[in-house]
């Protein structure tokens, strides 16, 4: 499942019936989503917001494990991975 | 595992024609992250932090937390897309590429989809004999890299078998410029070695750029090769595999080469090859499967939101086009005729890696032909004895130095030798060397003289012999001689001054 | 009853800067009332305890002879979408119990530089998802004018804290409404800034296209003082607009004198026509309108085709962009973990957690949005919605050609019962109506109380809309609105509403 949440049966069916208004949301929005429509990503429009490539503060590893369910060490600890190297 | 069926090289290309396709990741060397302001561990100064230190709260992706674009990040991409021929985007942006994965800080990796800052290129590679290979450019595109799993409690240390997995972010956010090639044709039977040219050929444009630390054994360049076959005479292209995780030259010619004859061996046999990644390994020298391509492979790509396009400025795009370096083939061009070199002289240096090491020492003041020798000669043989680079045993300044004491002739080319040994032990430049083994040639005909006299007086007849022509006499002399002498005489000086004694 | 509560931001500022009292009598005497009454309304999740160090700290300054901001001393209550490392930050899952950041959002370390008393933070639908804060995980908030019904939502607890003056000051988030709709339910003053006005760094991001942090209070004036401290630009936040922003608060005293009234052209909608609300909202609408008219202002009636379809645009694109954000609570790095029972994969785990961690209407947007962007799918739902923002942008822009402002009934109803529309989210999803085309065109909204609905006796808000970047004209428009109305009410509206525990 792409959204990684284990669902109850009556949570599924459910939602089944809720996608109908996804669908609706769709039929409504392509009345007028035509192709000579260019799409607003940004509310305001800018382009290039950068940063100086300058080290700023960092998080202390005590910092960055403070709210770790599971931890070993210096590291974050999770059990075993289904799967393959990425 | 049942044995993998491989099939002969060459009777594999008989029959299909491999076509092949590279998506090579660059860690570019920036001072921070791509999207945040942590160190950046692929930066040289870094790459030794202890787990979990070099950490933004994006990085983690905290709640609360945005990234913002390092400039410098963009520049390297821009230039190394000019340098690969690409062109240079008007404007681009970042997407997001969801997936679940648990050194994903944000369970999405911010890249570039259908917006590539570099895109439509091609690179010159060569091969060893020197034929030349154009490698079609398909995009680079900017995106971060993700952090690091350790397995633990199996066996092996692989994810298979463990029993938990430690997780460290410092990776996570690491700058990468993704180039990926079109499909490549014609190889043939130089596939593999196209492959291992093309992953060195981005190697020396990366460093040339000096973008990138480029060290493939410390992941700063990391090679996915894309393999298919498909039999001679059909148009359509074959399913092809994806083979991930190849970390080193030699280890991207051998993959590809396996590919080619497993392949051909399952579709000789009548089977289909399943449309999958699969991963080296460096010590059997086989891939093996992983996950398959299926619809599950949904990245649901969509703009990042927290991020605005990029557009480079035209004039930033010139700017940085004037200060590309020379395209590795052209250098190479232009050095091999500037030295006048032949073939043989000129690939035997190509091949040995040390192009740069060979022209730093020219410049610091020797003749091409010197440089050349000490290189692939005393250099090589001594670094080869203890299994290292050639580089990394003495910098190219220092060579020099010692070629101008042989050509000032305070050393002869023994002990040269003798002196580079002590440069490379550690123990100062040349002439500290020089000076600390007292190793200069004796070149006060006073003391040689004196040696003379001494030698001639145990061996009287000798002088008689010679004056009776039979020059050869002097040898054992000039024996004795560089042996009081231990060795720092000029063995031609040294007879030039018996002649002369025997003369007057 | 202690009198210091029922002061304004502006007047207790005024009173802590003459010295006529302190700022821990004042955070005392809010801490006293959120003890009175809170177990009522339940606008707290979390109460501040460094609050009166804080305020002892500014006493201190301020003894010394510091020269302190206009709200130094003054309490304030944070919505628990902003991070802060005082106390722990939810957003009002479970997911996220106990959560500590290990850095404050950037309006909140403004707030605090500005000399505020964080003194608590405030409930809310869980990560901002819902209009009645009935989605907490942690219980609803009761809207002090009827505790039997909803005080809005998404922001339910900052506006209910204001409204129940157990802070004068609060911060909210508004990404369909969430500022503006409780504003409207609770009879209190909300601005949804323009988009990059005020920095999300720091704000639980829902739908980053969308969100956007501003104040909530009883006053115009109190909240451009608030926004005066929180806003401008922040380097960590890229779309944060670097424009230089004029003084809300002046905007607001200016607004107070009225002047700004004559000849203000305000633009009604003709696509939204009374049949769209409760009768008393309607009536209330035109009222204001009425008075305004009155002081010289031009109602002129608009167009705006497309914000008809703002709704399903809206429910496609925060969907999409929330299941994306909320992808980060996996289990690993922080918040909830639930490992099924003998254990399981990292997939298992991250699955369970998700499915506990998360409340019904935060996984009925995580699947809906999970599918919109899914393969083959994201042209037809992300991407036509964005064309919805385009044609909704133009709307507006044609509308500000005429109008100096376009006023709107901040929602269609008063507030509703707990419970009454919680099974029907389609029903839930329209009272955000009104509110939804500011966000998705990025323009600022402002809702200031425009009386009670006559059949229900419950506050009604009008909303004021101004093209992007104009604020100000909001703050000089609502003042000026509001100055008109309290003298016409003799009084602030909330002096009408019930008594809160007055005997307990
Ligand atoms: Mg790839
Ligand atoms: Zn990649």
């Amino acid at each position: 499942m792409l959204a990684r949440i284990q669902l109850s049966d009556d949570e599924v069916t459910q939602l089944t019936g809720q996608l109908d208004a996804i669908v609706d949301n769709i039929a409504k929005v392509s009345e007028v989503a035509t192709p000579d429509v260019e799409p607003t990503s940004h509310p305001i429009a800018m382009h290039n917001v950068f940063r100086k490539d300058v080290v700023g503060q960092t998080l202390t590893t005590a910092q960055a494990l403070q709210n770790a369910p599971d931890a070993d060490g210096d590291r974050f600890r999770v059990t075993a991975i289904l799967g393959e190297e990425q | 595992m049942a044995a993998v069926k491989l099939m002969d090289f060459d009777k594999a290309l008989e029959l299909f024609e491999p076509v092949l396709g590279f998506e090579v990741h660059v860690e570019l060397n920036t001072e921070t992250k791509m999207f945040s302001d942590a160190p950046n561990p692929a930066n040289e100064r870094n790459h030794d932090a202890a787990p979990n230190t070099l950490i933004a709260p994006v990085d983690l992706g905290l709640p609360g937390s945005l990234p913002v674009v390092n400039e410098t990040a963009v520049r390297s991409s821009i230039s190394l897309g000019l340098a690969l021929g690409c062109s240079i985007a008007e404007s681009c942006r970042f997407a997001r590429k969801n997936y679940f994965y648990p050194d994903l800080g944000k369970n999405y990796q911010i890249s570039q989809y259908d917006e590539p800052i570099a895109f439509e290129g091609s690179v010159e590679v060569e091969l060893e004999d020197g034929t030349l290979v154009t490698i079609p450019i398909e995009r680079a595109h900017m995106e971060e890299d993700a952090g690091k799993l350790t397995h633990m409690g199996g066996a092996t240390g692989r994810i298979q078998g463990a029993e938990y997995s430690l997780v460290d972010y410092n990776r996570a956010g690491v700058p990468l410029v993704e180039i990926v090639t079109k499909p490549i044709f014609g190889a043939e039977h130089r596939a593999p070695e196209i492959a291992k040219a093309y992953v060195a050929t981005i190697r020396d444009i990366v460093r040339g750029l000096g973008i990138s630390e480029a060290r493939l054994e410390r992941g700063n360049l990391r090679c996915d090769a894309n393999v298919s076959l498909r039999p001679r005479g059909q148009e359509k292209l074959g399913t092809r595999t994806e083979t991930k995780n190849v970390n080193s030259m030699r280890s991207v010619e051998r993959a590809v080469r396996y590919e080619i004859q497993r392949q051909a061996a399952i579709l000789a046999d009548g089977g289909t090859i399943t449309q999958e990644t699969r991963h080296w390994h460096e010590d059997t020298g086989t891939t093996s499967p992983g996950r398959p391509k299926s619809d599950a492979d949904d990245y649901r790509y969509f703009p990042e939101p927290d991020l605005l396009p990029v557009r480079p400025a035209g004039e930033l795009v010139e700017e940085l086009r004037a200060a590309l370096p020379e395209q590795p083939v052209a250098r190479r061009r232009r050095l091999k005729s500037a030295w006048g070199f032949g073939d043989i002289e000129f690939q035997g240096v190509v091949n040995a890696g040390l192009l740069d090491e060979v022209e730093a020492t020219i410049v610091a003041g020797t003749t091409a032909d010197a440089a050349r020798k000490w290189w692939t000669g005393e250099i090589s043989r001594i670094a080869n004895e203890r299994e290292v680079d050639a580089a990394s045993l003495i910098d190219p300044a220092s060579v020099a130095a010692l070629q101008q004491l042989v050509d000032a002739g305070t050393l002869t080319d023994k002990l040269a030798r003798q002196v580079l040994e002590g440069v490379i032990a550690g123990e100062g430049t040349p002439q500290q060397v020089v000076d600390a083994r007292g190793l200069a040639v004796v070149s006060d005909d006073g003391a040689l003289i004196a040696a003379i006299d001494e030698a001639l007086a145990a061996q009287p007849d000798v002088l008689a012999k010679i004056k009776d022509g039979k020059v050869q006499a002097a040898g054992a002399v000039i024996g004795a001689v560089m042996k009081a002498m231990k060795g720092q005489a000029d063995a031609a000086r040294v007879r030039e001054l018996i002649l002369e004694r025997a003369a007057q | 009853m202690s009198e210091i509560i029922r002061w304004t931001a502006a007047e207790l500022g005024a009173k802590l800067s003459a010295g006529e009292v302190s700022s821990v009598e004042a955070t005392q005497a809010h801490l006293d009332r959120i003890a009175a009454v809170d177990g009522d309304v339940h606008a707290f999740l979390h109460i501040n305890e460094h609050a009166l160090d804080a305020a002892a700290d500014i006493d201190r300054r301020r003894a010394a002879g510091e020269t302190l901001g206009e709200l130094a001393g003054v309490p304030l209550a944070i919505k628990d979408v902003l991070v802060t490392t005082d106390q722990p930050s939810t957003s009002g899952s479970r997911i996220l119990e106990g959560y500590r950041s290990p850095f404050d959002a950037t309006v909140v370390a403004r707030s605090r530089a500005a000399g505020l008393i964080g003194i608590g933070k405030t409930n809310m639908d869980e990560f901002a998802m819902g209009s009645s804060t009935e989605h907490s995980a942690y219980g609803p908030t009761h809207n002090p004018w009827d505790l039997d019904r909803i005080p809005g939502g998404s922001g339910g607890g900052s506006a209910a804290a204001v409204a129940a003056f157990e802070a004068p000051l609060a911060l909210g988030s508004d990404t369909g409404g969430s500022i503006r709709q409780p504003a409207h339910v609770t009879g209190t003053v909300g601005i949804k800034p323009t988009y990059g006005g005020v920095s999300r760094y720091g704000a639980i991001a829902l739908a980053s296209s969308l969100d956007q942090v501003g104040p909530v209070s009883r006053t115009v004036l109190d909240a451009g003082l608030l926004h005066d401290v929180i806003g401008g630009h922040d380097p960590k936040d890229s779309t944060s607009l670097p424009d230089v922003w004029p003084s809300f608060a002046a905007a607001a005293r200016e607004g107070a004198t009225r002047q700004v009234l004559k000849g203000l052209k305000v633009g009604v909608i003709k696509e939204l026509p009374d049949s769209g609300f409760q009768t008393g909202v309607a009536s209330s609408f035109h009222a204001a309108l009425a008075q305004m008219e009155a002081q010289g202002a031009e109602v002129v009636e608009i167009s705006a085709p497309h914000f008809e379809y703002g709704v399903a645009a809206y429910y496609l694109i925060l969907p999409a962009e929330a299941s994306s954000n909320l992808a980060k609570f996996d289990s690993v790095r922080f918040g909830l973990r639930v490992t099924p029972d003998g254990g399981g994969t990292v997939e298992d785990v991250m699955s369970l957690t998700r499915e506990v961690g998360f409340g019904p209407e935060v996984k009925r947007r995580i699947i809906l949005g999970t599918y919109a962007l899914s393969a083959g799918y994201y042209d037809a739902y992300y991407g036509s919605a964005q064309k919805v923002r385009t044609l909704i942008q133009r709307d507006f822009d044609a509308a500000f050609a005429q109008v100096d402002v376009i006023a709107t009934p901040s929602a269609p109803t008063t507030a509703f019962k707990l419970g009454e529309k919680i099974d029907d989210p389609l029903q839930m999803y329209l009272n955000d109506l009104t509110t939804i085309p500011a966000n998705l065109a990025g323009v600022p909204g402002i809702s200031i109380p425009s009386g009670l609905a006559e059949e229900d006796g419950l506050p009604v808000g009008i909303q004021f809309l101004a093209p992007a970047r104009e604020d100000a004209r909001l703050y000089r428009v609502g003042a000026a609105l509001e100055a008109l109305l309290v003298d016409a009410w003799g009084g602030p509206l909330l002096d009408r509403a019930p008594v809160l525990g007055g005997t307990r």
